[in-house]
């Protein structure tokens, strides 16, 4: 990927490490993602992809080591949080949209709280990006009426709506029931094609491959191989990875 | 009294297998007719229920009229004529606890927010913030409400402070929403933890600041939530209004004992109970309605 990469990596994890009390998740994680690249976070439950964007996100505070990002270290102390956040976009496995507000008040809730965007021009932006997604009728729907496609296909544009330089993207299809696991691939390849920087912790190997410009596999709280997709799928370096993906072929997801 | 329409049912509308994920999932049914549909209430089964109530309250009534005390009773706290002259008197006192709860809420709803707020507060740097507000929620939940009016009934006034108001109600009022604002408070402080740490964790990752996530994502929800334990300690410091009578307040239950003392008779307290049945129940129904009508228009018209 080398000829992609821009002067200035969108981000760059440094030496990350990560506690819960005695439970060590990460234990120095280094990885630089260029602009426009899109990539696949693999792994083991357990193995520290969530906590990784968590901690990007500054969800979490970090233990060791320093998160780079558009070349301001994020991770320094002192930092504006609430500024940094906004051009990072994030969404979870559970959606977690904001049940008392509107599909639409969910999505422009930011842009006029945080950005001071007029609500007009919050509101005809949100309907656009509704427009895009094929969910412009669901605009005054509240979230408990959408199925759970199309709740997490807002909780993607409700960080679109935030205009992010990156997305993060944990686990977003993995709470959903089969047959409804497409609409929401399909958004994120969308985004692929327009150019987003992404970063993406999946189960999802099929949909890794297709869309990743580089596949990262966790272990153990470090990335233990990283690569091409082709390579990572079809001829793996170290014995951890071959493990996981023979378990992931037998399981039937792939 | 319902309150499951305050818990809205985390991921309750999960796509069902089978279900075309562009259609709305269809209304899960009528819950209560499943409950109830084993005895779905004939003809019959209303007759009996009829029946079996009329003679049980007509049994009691007998019982209790045919008793060796009822006609002193009755002369006593069931005069016709006392009841149709107390009632207009008592009920224009009233308006004294009206006001006084009234004011007393407006307060209640605004201390108590705060101090939950206060309490929830996370970081070192607001430890002092937090103490601050568990030493009052122990102190005023630990008094007894009729100290605290009494206290500070008589004990500012004589004071005679410059630039403090003099009037016991304004005492009582500052009384009562201390006291019920520790209560609220509590309340408040239940709902703003019942919802889920990741609807911040949400809020916070589009930039929204600490304040701004409390203001828009979880107070409205925590807020919902509370209505009717809310509702509880209101009707509470409704009640309590009528311990101003202690500071020789004339209220409801002040007029009450006028009138009772002078006719030798206990109608007025009587009437005075009706009173206050007829202003608390509406507003237990008034909840009820509320809170099932927000719990429609946010999951669509199912019925529970």
């Amino acid at each position: 990927m080398s000829e992609h990469i821009a002067e200035r990596p969108a981000i760059v994890i440094d030496g990350l490490h990560k506690s819960f009390g005695n439970l060590r998740v990460l234990r120095g994680v280094d990885l630089e993602v260029a602009d426009h690249e899109v990539i696949c976070l693999i792994g083991a439950s357990g193995s520290g992809k969530s906590t990784l964007l968590r901690c990007v996100n500054l969800l979490e505070p970090i233990d060791a080591g320093r998160i780079v990002v558009e070349g301001e270290e994020i991770t320094a102390r002192g930092v504006d949080v609430d500024a940094i956040r906004r051009h990072i976009g994030i969404v979870f496995q559970s959606f977690n949209l904001f049940p008392h507000m509107t599909v639409l008040r969910n999505i422009t809730l930011a842009p006029i709280k945080v950005e001071g965007t007029p609500a007009s021009r919050a509101e005809a932006e949100a309907r656009e990006l509704l427009d895009r997604f094929g969910l412009a009728e669901k605009a005054d729907e509240y979230p408990d009426r959408l199925s759970g496609g199309q709740q997490q296909r807002v909780a993607i544009m409700r960080a679109l709506a935030m205009k992010p330089d990156i997305m993060l993207l944990d686990e977003v299809t993995s709470a959903l029931d089969p047959e409804l696991v497409a609409e929401v691939l399909d958004v994120i390849r969308e985004l692929a094609v327009a150019g987003m920087t992404m970063l993406i912790a999946t189960h999802e190997m099929g949909f890794a491959r297709d869309i990743a410009t580089r596949v990262c596999f966790l272990d153990d709280g470090v990335i233990a191989e990283q690569g091409p997709p082709e390579r990572i799928f079809g001829d793996p370096e170290h014995e951890r990875t071959r493990q996981f993906l023979a378990r992931i072929v037998a399981a039937g997801r792939m | 009294m319902k309150v499951a329409g305050g818990v809205p049912g985390l991921g309750s509308s999960r796509g069902v297998p089978g279900v075309d994920p562009e259609q709305p999932l269809p209304p899960p049914g009528n819950r209560r007719s499943r409950i109830l549909s084993v005895g779905e209430p004939g003809a019959r089964s209303v007759w009996v229920a009829v029946a079996s109530t009329l003679v049980f309250f007509g049994v009691a009534a007998v019982l209790i009229v045919r008793s060796p005390g009822w006609a002193s009773i009755k002369a006593t706290f069931f005069d016709r004529e006392v009841f149709a002259d107390s009632l207009p008197k008592i009920v224009g006192q009233f308006s004294t606890n009206v006001f006084i709860f009234l004011v007393a809420e407006a307060f209640v709803l605004i201390v108590a927010l705060v101090l939950a707020v206060l309490r929830s507060l996370s970081g070192p740097v607001f430890a002092p913030l937090r103490l601050l507000a568990i030493g009052y929620t122990d102190l005023f939940r630990g008094i007894p409400t009729i100290l605290v009016i009494s206290l500070l009934g008589f004990g500012m006034p004589a004071l005679q402070l410059q630039g403090f108001p003099k009037s016991e109600i304004f005492w009582a009022i500052v009384a009562l929403v201390l006291v019920y604002s520790a209560y609220v408070a509590e309340v408040y402080r239940a709902g703003i933890e019942s919802v889920h740490p990741s609807q911040t964790a949400a809020a916070r990752s589009l930039g929204l600041s600490r304040l701004q996530s409390m203001r828009h994502v979880v107070l409205p929800q925590a807020v919902r939530r509370v209505i009717p334990p809310l509702l509880n300690d209101f009707i509470g410091l409704q009640k309590d209004s009528a311990l101003v009578a202690f500071l020789g307040v004339i209220e409801g239950l002040q007029q009450a004992n006028i009138i009772s003392q002078a006719t030798f008779d206990f109608t007025p307290y009587v009437s005075l109970a009706i009173v206050y049945l007829v202003i608390t129940i509406p507003q237990t129904r008034f909840v009820d309605w509320l809170v099932e009508r927000d719990r429609r228009q946010r999951q669509g018209g199912t019925q529970l």
